[in-house]
Parts: structure tokens; C-alpha cells; sequence
């Protein structure tokens, strides 16, 4: 592949537009998943009696079951949602590009 | 530190991603008597993998087919394969025996090594899909010095591939030893074998099958337990909970955080190091490239982690039903003493439970599982190994790519069968020793060499062929450092009173040193090579963004 292709792709101003926009949405993503994790995390080091508040008066289970299940669950929708942009929305754009440098 | 906490401690490990803990907790224990129905489970699928791997063989020609399976690889079999990398038999034994004994602390653990996937989907699967071709090396080298590293990203693939690979072996032995009632070396040189064979006719077609298999059998078995076990609590989780706190030793408090997140240094610098580490484990990075294209990529992630957050999730619950169901049934204890050590040590709740609610049948088909998870687990590194050998080392560094096919898959054959042998020579020879600290040393080096290279590889253009060279070399010799100077080695293997470094992962410092070091020797190089090593970055950066000029699938 001839550094030619790559010259004209970078011109396109299609590809500065999907990458900010898919770099956006990655950081974003990601900043979710680990802000959540991280700040469960000092919950659990600074203030675990709100982790064993229980779910509903009289309950056994406490708040930390659901919480965790709520990120781990959370954190797998997320990434359905970025595969469904990207493989659409951002797939789509992308084969502009590869086709607009290739003509 | 107590007994207690060094027990916990040992579980800790044992968590990332190894049966390490069995060497400690297993290897006192007696032979078990030969467990026929397991043996015989073992060998159906065996036999069933071999079919696999004799089908494979036919379709194995190029060295694409071998290190990639041609690129042909659909996401979702490529998620299941990766799910069956992850849900090793450490995480099934490990994680439900932390419930077990600690409540709530096991399942805040498990979030902990789950949330590296969201995070290696957003920022690392498509790039890594777009710029690898066979090996982490190839991204790595992409657009720096060739010869230096390269090598330096072989030898660090190497370096975790064989670790890790010790750490399987002994694990084997061990938990093969206890499930199955086999002798130990036997155990060793039946994998050893298998994985030869698996690998050196079948490839990474036959490898990502044999995954595929055990992560649907490892769904299958866990969800089945779950349900037997739940039905004793009249499906309701809340119930299993408040049998739980009524007897459990620790009563209410295994409904909170525990003795176990007491220090939060500890615990992040251990999901630093498994979330990185992960993402520099040779034979995972090596999965992105067996499917056809970033879409392909994408999904895999989805896939994968969807299974093994549903996994995790359900290993978790076992554990809270093993403190009622195991936890009383004095059958399972030495001595039949419910307040003494479990038979076969601490990891073996769940295959306990397993007995309780299944009967031996169901044992024998969950310790099949188990010996079936090390199993393909030992293939990929092997493959992962084979392939820094023969790609790296032989074709691009020695013969500087005038290697042919041919010669380079008679390589990569005569390297799986050279690291069987030194697998199960290790395995042997590590047998009686604490191997907890291998476990350490591979994801630290994971964590804190390969990992910076890679990523900064991708992301930074500033990168030179000087700064990733003398960077990783930090990483590696900190990582390495810290790991001689904790509790691991300093005191367990010799034998001094305290630990210098107090930590159990050494990622949370030893990381920070690399990304430092490699950034300061490349803005300080100004060599004539770091000049083309930035120049390279523009056209890097568009193919892995875009997918133009990426190896595609081979045609079949």
C-alpha cells in the first residue's frame, strides 16, 4: 500500500471528522467505565457502611450486590453501544473515505 | 502479616488468571482416588478436540492459517475463544472460593477484573486489528527499528509466555492431581503432549476451537450449577443471603466490603495489573488478529465480555450458596470438622459444590472442565510463543523477511515442540516450589513492558525506536524489582522476616516509571532515527484508524 493512499485520506476532511468523532466517543466511554470503578472503589476504601446499607428495609442482600452487578452489566451495554455506532454510523463514513482515496 | 491474610493474599493471585494458589494450597494435600467419571468426560473431549485438530490440519497451508487461522475467524467466535481465555480455572476455583470465604469482597474483586474489557474495546481492539498481522511485535515495530524492537517485543512476549506457561503447568499438576486422582508429572506430560499436538498439526484454527468448546462447556457447567444450586434456595438469592449470614463465621459483615479491600493501595495496583496486563498478554493480543476486519474486532469484545460478565456474575453467587451448601456439610471437610480446612484446600468450594448438588456425575464433568480450561489456555501460549520465535525472531530478525513460508512454518512447528518440552521439563522442576510470584512477574512485565510500548506505539507520535527500547527496558527491570522485593519472593522463597515492597502487584508503580522513562528518552532523542520513527506515525495512525492497507483474510 503506497504512502500515496494515506496522503489523500488525511487530506479528506471526512477523516479528521470520523476520527475526532470516534476518538471523542472512545475517551467518553471509557472515562464512564473508569470514573464508575474507581469511585465504587473509594466507596468501598472510604465509606463501605453505605456498600452494606441493605436493599430494602429488613433485606440481607445490601446495596453492594446490585451496584456491581449495575457496573458490570452497565459497562457491557456501553460497549454494545460502541460497536453499534462504530460499526455503523462510523463504518459507514470510514468506507467513504477508503473509497474517495482509492478512486 | 497473619496466616489469615497470607491466605487471602495467595487467593489474590491465584485470581490473576493462574491456578498459582494451588501449588500452596493443593500441593500438601494427599493423591486423590482415580476419579473414573472424570477421566472418562476428559476423554471424550479429548477425543472430540483431536477430530477438531485433525480437521484443522487440512486447512492449516500458510503461516497465516497457523499464527491467524487465515483471518477467518467470525467475531463471535473469536468473543466465545476469548471469554474461554479469560474464564480460566483460577477464576471459576478462585473467585467462588473468595465468596466463600469473604462475602462480598469476591464479587467486588471480580468488577475489578472485568472492567479492562470495556476499556481494551474503546481504545485498543480496532487499532490493534488494523496494524497487527501476525504478533504484538508487528504493531510495536511498525514504524521503529526493526531489528532492535522487535526483538525486544519478542523477548518480552517470550519472557510472559514461558512464565505463564510454568504457572499453567504446575497449576495442572496439581488440580489434576486432586480432581482426577493422576500423579503429577503424568498430568504435566499429558498436557505437554496435547498442546503439542494441538498445535503444531492444528494452528490457531484447531486452538481457537478447542477455546470455543471449553467456554460453552464452561457457560454450560456454571449456569447448570447455578440453577441446581439455586433451587434449593427456592430460586431466591435473597434467601441463599440470609442462610449465608446465618452461618457463616463472619455473619452479617460478608454482606459489606471486608478484611480484603482494607488497603486500597493493594487492590488497585492489582486491577491496574490485570486490566494492563491483560491487554499485553501475548496470546490475547494474538486473538484480534485471527478475525477478518475491525468490525469483526468490535464485536468479538462485545461478545466476550458479555460472557464473561455473566460468568463472573454467576461464579460469585456459587460461592454465597457454597457457604450454605459446602460450609455445613461436614462431608467436605478434613475431619468432617466444619470449622476446619476444606478437603483439597481452600480453592475447592465450588467443586464441592458441584458433588453436593450434582452428585459425582456432575464433579466429574466440572473437573473434566477445569483440566480442559488449562488445556487451551497453554495451546494459545504456545502459539503466542511459536510465533515470536518463528515470525519474529527467524523470518523478520535473522533472515530479514527472505525467509520462505515453508521454512518459517517448519520453524514455528520445531519452536511449539521446543516449548513443550521446556514446559513440562519446568513444570516438573517447579513442582514442590511456591510458584505464586511467577503469577506476579507475568503480569507485572505484561502490565509494565508490553503494555507502554503498545499502547504509546498507537497513540503517540513522539514515540522513538530509543525511548520504547530503554522504556520497556525500566518497566521490565522495575517490574521485575518490585516482585523480587515483595512478600512473594523476598520472604517465601528467601526466606527474609519482612517484605521491602508491600504490595502484591507491582503495576501500580512499575507502570508510571515506564510511561515516564519512555517518554523522557524519546523527547530527549534527537537522533536521525527517531526522526523516521515520528515520520512514520501519520501513515500508522490512518491505517489504524481506517483499516487501509491491513491484512485481510486469506482466501478459504
Amino acid at each position: 500500500m503506497s504512502a500515496e493512499i494515506y496522503r489523500k485520506v488525511r487530506a479528506n476532511p471526512l477523516f479528521s471528522e470520523l476520527e475526532g468523532k470516534r476518538s471523542r466517543f472512545a475517551y467518553l466511554l471509557s472515562a464512564i467505565v473508569l470514573i464508575t470503578y474507581y469511585a465504587m472503589m473509594m466507596l468501598v476504601a472510604f465509606a463501605p457502611e453505605v456498600m452494606r446499607t441493605p436493599i430494602s428495609a429488613g433485606s440481607t442482600l445490601t446495596i453492594g450486590v446490585p451496584v456491581g452487578a449495575v457496573i458490570i452489566i452497565g459497562s457491557w451495554v456501553l460497549t454494545g453501544w460502541f460497536v453499534s455506532r462504530s460499526n455503523g454510523e462510523f463504518d459507514r463514513l470510514n468506507n467513504e473515505i477508503i473509497q474517495e482515496a482509492t478512486k | 502479616m497473619s496466616a489469615h491474610k497470607q491466605i487471602l493474599g495467595a487467593a489474590l493471585l491465584t485470581l490473576m488468571g493462574a491456578a498459582a494458589y494451588a501449588a500452596d494450597a493443593i500441593g500438601a494435600v494427599q493423591k486423590q482416588p482415580l476419579n473414573m467419571t472424570a477421566i472418562g468426560m476428559f476423554f471424550v473431549f479429548v477425543v472430540a478436540t483431536m477430530g477438531i485438530t485433525y480437521w484443522a490440519a487440512s486447512r492449516t497451508k500458510s503461516t497465516a492459517d497457523f499464527y491467524t487461522a487465515g483471518g477467518g475467524i467470525t467475531g463471535f467466535q473469536n468473543g466465545l475463544a476469548i471469554a474461554g481465555d479469560y474464564m480460566s480455572a483460577a477464576t471459576l476455583l478462585g473467585l467462588s472460593a473468595m465468596t466463600f470465604s469473604k462475602g462480598l469482597d469476591g464479587f467486588i474483586y471480580a468488577i475489578g477484573f472485568f472492567v479492562g474489557w470495556p476499556v481494551i474495546l474503546f481504545l485498543m481492539a480496532e487499532r490493534l486489528r488494523n496494524l497487527g498481522k501476525f504478533t504484538f511485535a508487528d504493531i510495536a515495530s511498525y514504524r521503529l527499528e526493526q531489528g532492535t524492537i522487535r526483538s525486544f517485543a519478542a523477548f518480552g512476549s517470550l519472557t510472559v509466555v514461558c512464565f505463564y506457561l510454568i504457572v499453567q503447568m504446575v497449576g495442572a499438576g496439581q488440580l489434576i492431581k486432586l480432581l482426577f486422582g493422576l500423579d503429577y508429572t503424568t498430568a504435566v506430560i499429558v498436557v505437554g503432549v496435547l498442546m503439542v499436538i494441538y498445535v503444531t498439526f492444528g494452528g490457531m484454527i484447531a486452538t481457537t476451537w478447542v477455546q470455543i468448546i471449553k467456554a460453552c462447556l464452561m457457560l454450560f457447567g456454571g449456569t447448570v450449577l447455578l440453577f441446581l444450586a439455586l433451587s434449593q434456595f427456592g430460586f431466591s438469592l435473597e434467601t441463599a443471603a440470609q442462610k449465608a449470614v446465618e452461618v457463616h463465621k463472619d455473619g452479617g459483615k460478608i454482606m459489606g466490603p471486608g478484611s480484603l479491600l482494607a488497603d486500597p493501595v493493594n487492590a488497585v495496583s492489582l486491577s491496574l495489573g490485570l486490566v494492563f496486563g491483560t491487554a499485553g498478554l501475548p496470546h490475547i493480543m494474538m486473538r484480534f488478529f485471527t478475525v477478518p476486519n475491525a468490525k469483526e474486532a468490535r464485536k468479538s469484545v462485545f461478545v466476550a465480555s458479555g460472557c464473561i460478565g455473566y460468568f463472573f456474575m454467576v461464579v460469585c453467587a456459587l460461592g454465597l450458596m457454597a457457604i450454605v451448601i459446602v460450609g455445613t456439610n461436614p462431608e467436605f471437610f478434613e475431619g468432617g470438622d466444619t470449622a476446619g480446612k476444606l478437603i483439597g484446600g481452600g480453592n475447592m468450594p465450588v467443586m464441592h459444590l458441584a458433588k453436593a448438588v450434582g452428585g459425582n456425575l456432575f464433579l466429574g464433568f466440572m473437573s473434566a472442565v477445569a483440566f480442559a480450561t488449562i488445556l487451551a489456555v497453554v495451546s494459545g501460549l504456545a502459539l503466542a510463543g511459536a510465533s515470536a520465535i518463528a515470525h519474529d525472531i527467524y523470518a523478520r530478525v535473522i533472515c530479514k523477511g527472505s525467509a520462505s513460508e515453508t521454512q518459517e512454518m517448519r520453524v514455528s512447528k520445531l519452536a511449539t515442540v521446543a516449548l513443550g518440552v521446556v514446559a513440562v521439563l519446568l513444570g516438573i522442576l517447579f513442582e514442590k516450589q511456591n510458584i505464586a510470584f511467577l503469577v506476579g512477574l507475568t503480569f507485572g512485565i505484561a502490565a509494565s513492558t508490553n503494555f507502554p510500548i503498545l499502547i504509546l506505539s498507537m497513540y503517540w507520535k513522539g514515540l522513538t525506536t530509543r525511548g520504547a527500547l530503554l522504556g520497556g527496558l525500566v518497566g521490565l527491570i522495575s517490574a521485575v524489582g518490585f516482585v523480587v522485593l515483595s512478600k512473594a519472593v523476598w520472604v517465601v522463597v528467601l526466606g527474609n522476616a519482612a517484605p521491602i515492597f508491600p504490595y502484591e502487584q507491582p503495576a501500580l508503580f512499575s507502570m508510571p516509571l515506564a510511561f515516564f522513562f519512555t517518554w523522557l528518552f524519546s523527547v530527549t532523542d534527537s537522533s536521525a532515527r527517531s526522526k523516521t520513527d515520528k515520520a512514520g506515525f501519520d501513515d500508522q495512525y490512518v491505517r489504524s484508524q481506517t483499516g487501509i492497507g491491513a491484512a485481510a483474510a486469506s482466501a478459504h
